[in-house]
């Protein structure tokens, strides 16, 4: 995995486009609802369910892009598009997305208190 | 960092995504547009059709009702289907760009949205949109609705087909020297007056005035949009524009005018409809021995000392009710045989 934790270009970029304290917010509130749509993403894999599978995975990429995740979003694209995995393979791929995001998380927190 | 320019519009931001709403919404607003945003499709098209918006900015992948849905509902609904949509995605596949463009989608943004993109992309749906209803303004002033109803789902096209309907030429007698006696505002007022009461009676039967000259208005019953009971309907749109003229004259007498008469002359059966002239000017219209049959119909008035006079076909298409009086064989310019003239009562 090539891509950064997050792409502080982009990060800034955000920032300045739609201005500092708005950036925060939406930090705030995409910490909020990332661990929402991970969960969703493991419960739709042991339902079976590839379209909310799919669709958990998507929210997730254009989030993460939206603040320079790149690593983090490459891994949901790769699920988006790789469909229903099997329950083995499924479970690692989630695990080391969980992981990616620990990482963005502590970044952006990191970030919302500089 | 407000960017007010005169260009701002009323936007709505649809999105099941909170991050992508506010970040869409926040960047929006500081092009100084007013937002309003739904998480849903089918909260989108709740707010569309309570409230005016000039442009939707769409995402497609949405729970209850997505992007394709809502646009396939905008597409069916006459008050909806001309709101520009600019749909914001990340979807894969070039295929689901290409099927929201075939959906009438007016533009795709990948996500994230690139504001400048953004701006230059809105900018230009808006610019094209106000084009649009100026068009639509234009459309509403100088072509009936059945007419712009046929444009609207047809599409424009040069070119007529085959269809059966029935023709109606009217004109006020002796307006020339009418129009000489008196000063020319008087003229004006007088034509706009009798004009808004023949369209009336002619619009009101389901008729399409298609040739305006002068005095005389030429329409058609059937045609664009189909008309059941075509002859009937024209035949009684010109005893109510008899019967119109009558009230006005009662009013013209009281202010000491004289009385205006007019002439009609109805033919039924097969012509050739459609839109005639250039591309840059055209105008909808028939043609065929059945609309010549009509003038000389209506020309003929005068001879015959009746109102409204109508052809075989037209007869023969009338219901009982209404009562008409053959007036025999007429010889016309332009016609081998003679024809059969009938007159219609006034009522």
């Amino acid at each position: 995995m090539s891509a950064p934790t997050i792409d502080f270009a982009t990060f800034e970029t955000l920032k300045e486009t739609t201005g500092a304290e708005f950036a925060l917010e939406l930090v705030d509130t995409f910490l909020q609802e990332a661990p929402v749509m991970l969960a969703d993403l493991r419960r739709a894999m042991a339902a079976g369910d590839a379209e909310r599978f799919r669709r958990a995975a998507h929210s997730l990429k254009s989030n993460s892009n939206t603040f320079g995740a790149l690593a983090l979003a490459a891994m949901a694209r790769e699920l988006e598009i790789g469909g229903l995995p099997t329950a083995a393979a499924g479970g690692r791929s989630v695990d080391a997305l969980d992981q990616e995001y620990s990482r963005v998380a502590a970044a952006l927190t990191a970030l919302r208190h500089a | 960092m407000r960017e007010l320019r005169s260009g701002t519009a009323r936007l709505l931001v649809v999105d099941d995504n909170k991050v992508n709403r506010l970040l869409l919404t926040r960047n929006l607003e500081l092009q100084g547009h007013s937002v309003a945003s739904a998480e849903n499709g089918r909260v989108a098209l709740e707010m569309l059709r309570r409230e005016g918006f000039d442009l939707l900015l769409l995402d497609m992948e949405m729970p209850e009702l997505d992007g394709f849905q809502v646009l396939e509902q905008l597409v069916n609904d006459r008050q909806l289907r001309d709101l520009p949509v600019i749909v914001t995605s990340s979807l894969e596949g070039v295929e689901n760009v290409v099927r929201c463009i075939e959906l009438g989608a007016e533009d795709y943004l990948s996500k994230p949205v690139n504001p400048v993109l953004l701006k230059a992309r809105i900018g230009a749906s808006l610019e094209k949109k106000r084009l649009r209803d100026q068009q639509k303004e234009l459309m509403r002033r100088f072509a009936t609705p059945e007419v712009e109803e046929d444009l609207e789902t047809s599409g424009f096209s040069l070119g007529g087909k085959l269809v059966r309907a029935s023709v109606m030429f009217s004109d006020i007698r002796g307006f020339t020297s009418l129009a000489e006696s008196q000063p020319p505002e008087e003229t004006i007022e007088l034509l706009n007056t009798y004009y808004e009461l023949m369209f009336d009676a002619i619009s009101g039967h389901g008729g399409v005035v298609t040739l305006m000259m002068g005095d005389g208005l030429m329409s058609v019953f059937g045609a664009p949009v189909p008309v059941a009971d075509h002859a009937e309907s024209a035949v009684r749109a010109a005893q109510e524009m008899v019967e119109l003229i009558g009230l006005f004259n009662v009013e013209r007498e009281a202010a000491g005018k004289p009385p205006i008469k007019i002439g009609i002359g109805i033919a039924s059966g097969e012509m050739v409809a459609g839109y005639t002239g250039t591309n840059k000017r055209a105008t909808y219209t028939c043609i065929g021995d059945t609309v010549n049959l009509a003038a000389r119909l209506e020309e003929h008035t005068k001879a015959a000392q009746r109102m409204i006079l109508i052809d075989q076909a037209t007869r023969s298409a009338l219901s009982e009710r209404v009562a008409v009086e053959s007036l025999g064989a007429v010889p016309f310019r332009g016609k081998a045989t003679a024809v059969e003239v009938f007159a219609v009562d006034p009522n």
